[in-house]
């Protein structure tokens, strides 16, 4: 870590007179075994490096990276980034994390990296992926394949520093393991998805995954379509962080200067059903997401974007957050290969009071949605259209019915949070920025057969 | 920039390493990318960013085991640790010294009229910009936001493996792409347009920027007065270039030969067999033109070829990658490709294509009562276990007793793969491409799809309207 640092600082030094510099260094270590067949497919081990060198100066902007940490090719980057800035236009608001931006923040003490991952053997590892691969095709007769087994690990370190003197060091370790098991009883295969990921190894709950995925495979069986009507629509937790994944652009302090969130000139506005409240808490250990400074260097806070149903802001970087007035939220986010944008880091609803077979029971009927499918093409975080592929459950009288497959369910997602009947108190932290739980939507179009 | 980006005694002791302590199949990937690329945003130019990427990827294959590291290093030292951490996941059995000799390179120069990237001033790149941003605006004053950006990638690979081979390539993409916000009554809609090609900075001899946001301008208005779209089982005409993204999620992934011998596609042990109507052929082909997704060579060092997978409704061939055209003893087919150096290569598609038909388009239109006419997909995604599909529509109308109609909102298609190609009951005489970023297993490559104007008995429209 400390020679990251050092890299940081050197580059950042660079900087000459009313030249802003900042250097963004990442190191990842990483391990990647898939199963297929009883046999280990493939074993990835790797180590990546790279850096990213933004360059301010008369208000222009320009950037380079590279896949290297040698020193003629960080020189490189920090020369094309320097030149790119002449072709950037002006622009007032550029500006790197300054002490005034951090503004007396403290970043939140999180101890997210764990010395055991890093400890374990490459043998234990592919004998977690095989196990996994067995267990799978083992736990139900009806599985007639498993598609892949996995396990993956990493270790990331990465530090940042800029010409004003702001600098911060950060690492952490995660972990997870995967199952995809194709069942089929002669009505047609269906695949199901068990999943688990945390810091490290003996966190991991492994028997869990085989389970889950012959579960969500078994109980698909014979779907099929249905007449489309209204009906109420419940949400695997799976599902709910993937819509909050979608809906957590309107929060950007980017989309909003730009024109582009649904969300523009609401703050303070009733947009959700009063059960509906949503938080962005990166100091939050127990989420995958949680960090303990941004990446420009600005220490993370918990930020709530709606209060009870009511709009009470967006999430800002250095820029957006000068540009609006608002001040940084410490939400930068970026890779190393692009300048720093706004998002979320560990965002997710306040979870209610009842389980998921409360929330079921509590309707005569619904669709229990277990995965949707078109995420990204069938929804629009800027008009709000929300049209998705789904495949699930029946549910009558708080119980699973029929399944059911090739439907669509569709709303917007401005009705969505206003239709938000109830949200479950089995909040569970999943591999990526969004946790999710089970939510009870009052109403949504489902077109069928 | 001609020097060798990797002395081939390097390669030929860095596989030999890899082969020590046993193993079947050695290969070393070596990559050098630089890319640029450029966004215009807000009525001005944010930032210009470049990057370098350069490394090599390591792969042992013993069995059905790979074993593969990669490191940014392309020093002997580098690439002989690579090689060490490779053999380590695929140790085992046979063993012993193996002389490996690497035929000679087949070169796959630059074509001449390539305009290398990076020999073009930067100004020249933000000024297609400016121009693309201020024809999107002069389209109407309800366009609030454009987003235009241009990006180009400058990638040189060498393929070296313990069959001998040894190949290298040198390719050029350049890619524009403008983004339109509309506001009106109804709240915001967006409109979306992005032509690239293998081609340099000679792509703007043929692709005009002020078009490209014209196009989705035009894109954006029009969703302004759309009505909700239809909910239900209904015909659908898929323009020509449209709807060829449907059939390479719905098809082309499960002809794809990773899933079939994994008996994880709806299409395994269909060979042969009538699979979709008689009209329908199914062509995957790197060679076409200077197509988005067109190669000399793949990621594995084999020339890209054309493949029929689909003739006249009857399943004809995979797609293929080495080690598993190794395993079934099938010829490779040019499909191995890799997103990066860092990544292990596995079959994918290149430009999959519908071939045209005999029927004229406005023919296919004017015998449709009630259905949806489509002019752009936003991409989709597939489930190639079942051949179950879902798509986003961007631009679409309504035909209403054979005539197309009224603009409607966003909507999915969603529907079977097998079940759609079987559907189809007419290919138009026209033909046209499209081009995109296909993801699979993480993985994520420039490919184009294609396809006259075709009419689908029914798909399952997701709209809104009651």
């Amino acid at each position: 870590m400390n020679d990251l640092v050092q890299i940081a600082r050197r580059v950042a030094a660079a900087a000459t007179n009313g030249e802003q510099v900042e250097a963004y260094v990442v190191r990842s270590r990483e391990t990647e075994v898939e199963v297929f067949g009883g046999e280990v497919e493939s074993l990835t081990t790797a180590v990546i490096e790279g850096i990213g060198v933004r360059v301010v100066a008369d208000h222009r902007q320009g950037y380079a990276w590279a896949g290297s940490l040698d020193a003629s090719v960080i020189d490189e980057a920090l020369r094309d980034a320097r030149d790119n800035a002449q072709f950037g236009e002006p622009d007032e608001w550029y500006a790197l994390a300054s002490p005034a931006d951090v503004n007396g923040a403290i970043a939140p003490e999180l101890d997210l990296w764990r010395d055991e991952l890093a400890a374990v053997t490459t043998d234990e590892k592919v004998r977690i992926a095989l196990e996994l691969d067995r267990a799978t095709r083992v736990a139900d007769p009806r599985i007639r394949n498993v598609e892949s087994s996995g396990y993956g690990d990493s270790l990331t370190e990465a530090a940042l520093a800029n010409s004003w003197g702001v600098e911060a060091a950060q690492r952490r370790t995660t972990c997870g393991a995967s199952s995809s098991a194709i069942a089929d009883d002669g009505t047609g295969a269906q695949t199901g998805y068990g999943y688990v990921a945390g810091r490290t190894l003996s966190e991991l709950d492994l028997d869990s995954v085989p389970r889950d995925a012959a579960t969500r495979a078994c109980r698909l069986l014979g779907a099929r379509p249905i007449p489309g009507r209204r009906l109420p629509v419940i949400l695997d937790p799976l599902v709910t962080r993937s819509v909050l994944g979608v809906l957590s652009s309107a929060f950007n302090g980017e989309s909003v200067l730009k024109g582009r969130s649904l969300f523009t000139g609401r703050a303070g506005e009733q947009i959700g059903a009063t059960r509906v409240t949503v938080l962005d808490d990166p100091t939050d250990p127990r989420s995958l997401g949680a960090a303990t400074y941004d990446s420009e260097g600005v220490p993370t806070r918990r930020t709530t974007l709606i209060d009870k149903g009511v709009l009470q802001g967006f999430l800002q970087n250095v820029y957006t957050g000068r540009r609006s007035g608002a001040g940084t939220t410490g939400s930068a986010v970026r890779g190393y290969t692009s300048t720093p944008g706004v998002g979320v880091r560990a965002l997710r609803f306040e979870p209610g009071v009842l389980t998921p077979e409360q929330i079921m029971a509590s309707v005569p009927e619904a669709i229990y949605v277990q995965s949707v499918s078109g995420l990204h093409s069938g929804t629009n975080p800027i008009s709000g259209d929300f049209s998705v592929g789904a495949e699930g459950l029946m549910v009558r009288g708080g119980e699973f019915a029929e399944p059911v497959r090739e439907v669509t369910i569709a709303s917007t997602l401005q009705r969505m949070l206003l239709d938000l009947a109830e949200v479950g108190a089995d909040l569970t932290f999943l591999p990526g920025s969004v946790a999710g739980m089970t939510v009870l939507i009052s109403e949504m179009t489902l077109s069928g057969s | 920039m001609t020097q060798p980006l990797i002395h081939h005694d390097v390669l030929q002791s860095a596989i030999e390493r890899a082969l020590r302590d046993g193993g079947d199949f050695a290969e070393v990937f070596v990559e050098d990318r630089r890319s640029s690329s450029a966004r215009f945003d807000d009525g001005r130019v944010e930032e210009l960013v470049s990057g370098r990427d350069r490394g090599a990827g390591l792969r042992v294959v013993r069995g059905d085991t790979t074993g593969f590291a990669h490191t940014a290093d392309l020093s002997l030292a580098g690439l002989l640790a690579a090689s060490d951490a490779a053999a380590a996941a695929a140790r085992g059995g046979g063993g012993g010294t193996r002389v490996v000799a690497l035929s000679a390179t087949t070169p796959h120069p630059l074509r001449a009229d390539v305009v290398v990237p990076e020999t073009v001033e930067k100004s020249r790149k933000v000024e297609l910009l400016r121009s693309a941003d201020a024809a999107a605006r002069q389209q109407g004053s309800a366009i609030t936001s454009v987003t235009a950006s241009y990006a180009d990638a400058h990638r040189r690979i060498v393929v070296a493996n313990s069959d001998g081979l040894l190949a290298d390539d040198d390719q050029v993409r350049t890619r524009v792409a403008v983004q339109c916000v509309a506001t009106g009554d109804t709240g915001m809609q967006t409109g979306y347009e992005a032509p690239g090609r293998t081609m340099g900075f000679e792509l703007f001899d043929s692709v005009h920027p002020e078009e490209v946001g014209r196009t989705a301008a035009t894109r954006a208005l029009s969703l302004l007065d759309a009505v909700p779209a239809p909910s239900g089982r209904i015909p659908v005409v898929l323009r020509r270039g449209a709807g060829g993204v449907l059939f390479h999620e719905a098809c082309g992934h499960g002809l794809e030969a990773d899933h079939i011998y994994k008996d994880a596609s709806v299409f395994s042990g269909s060979l042969g067999e009538l699979v979709a109507s008689p009209l329908v052929t199914l062509v995957d082909d790197g060679t076409y033109g200077r197509e988005w997704g067109t190669l000399a060579i793949d990621d594995e060092g084999h020339p890209a070829q054309r493949n029929v997978l689909i003739e006249n409704g009857v399943l004809t061939e995979f797609m293929w990658d080495h080690v598993r055209s190794r395993k079934e003893g099938h010829a490779v087919s040019g499909n191995g490709r890799r997103e990066t150096y860092r990544h292990l290569p596995m079959p994918r598609m290149t430009n999959t294509f519908l071939l045209e038909g005999e029927t004229d388009p406005d023919d296919i239109v004017r015998g449709v009562e009630f259905g949806l006419y489509c002019v752009q997909l936003g991409g989709g995604q597939v489930n190639p276990a079942s051949g179950d599909f879902v798509f986003g529509v961007t631009e679409a109308y309504l035909i209403e007793h054979g005539e197309i109609t009224r603009p409607v909102r966003a909507a999915q298609l969603i529907g079977n793969g097998p079940e759609v190609l079987r559907g189809i009951d007419a290919v138009g005489n026209d033909f046209d491409t499209w081009t995109g970023m296909c993801g699979k297993n993480g993985q994520s490559v420039p490919v184009s799809s294609g396809q006259p104007t075709v009419l689908v008995r029914e798909i399952t429209v997701g709209g809104t309207a009651a």
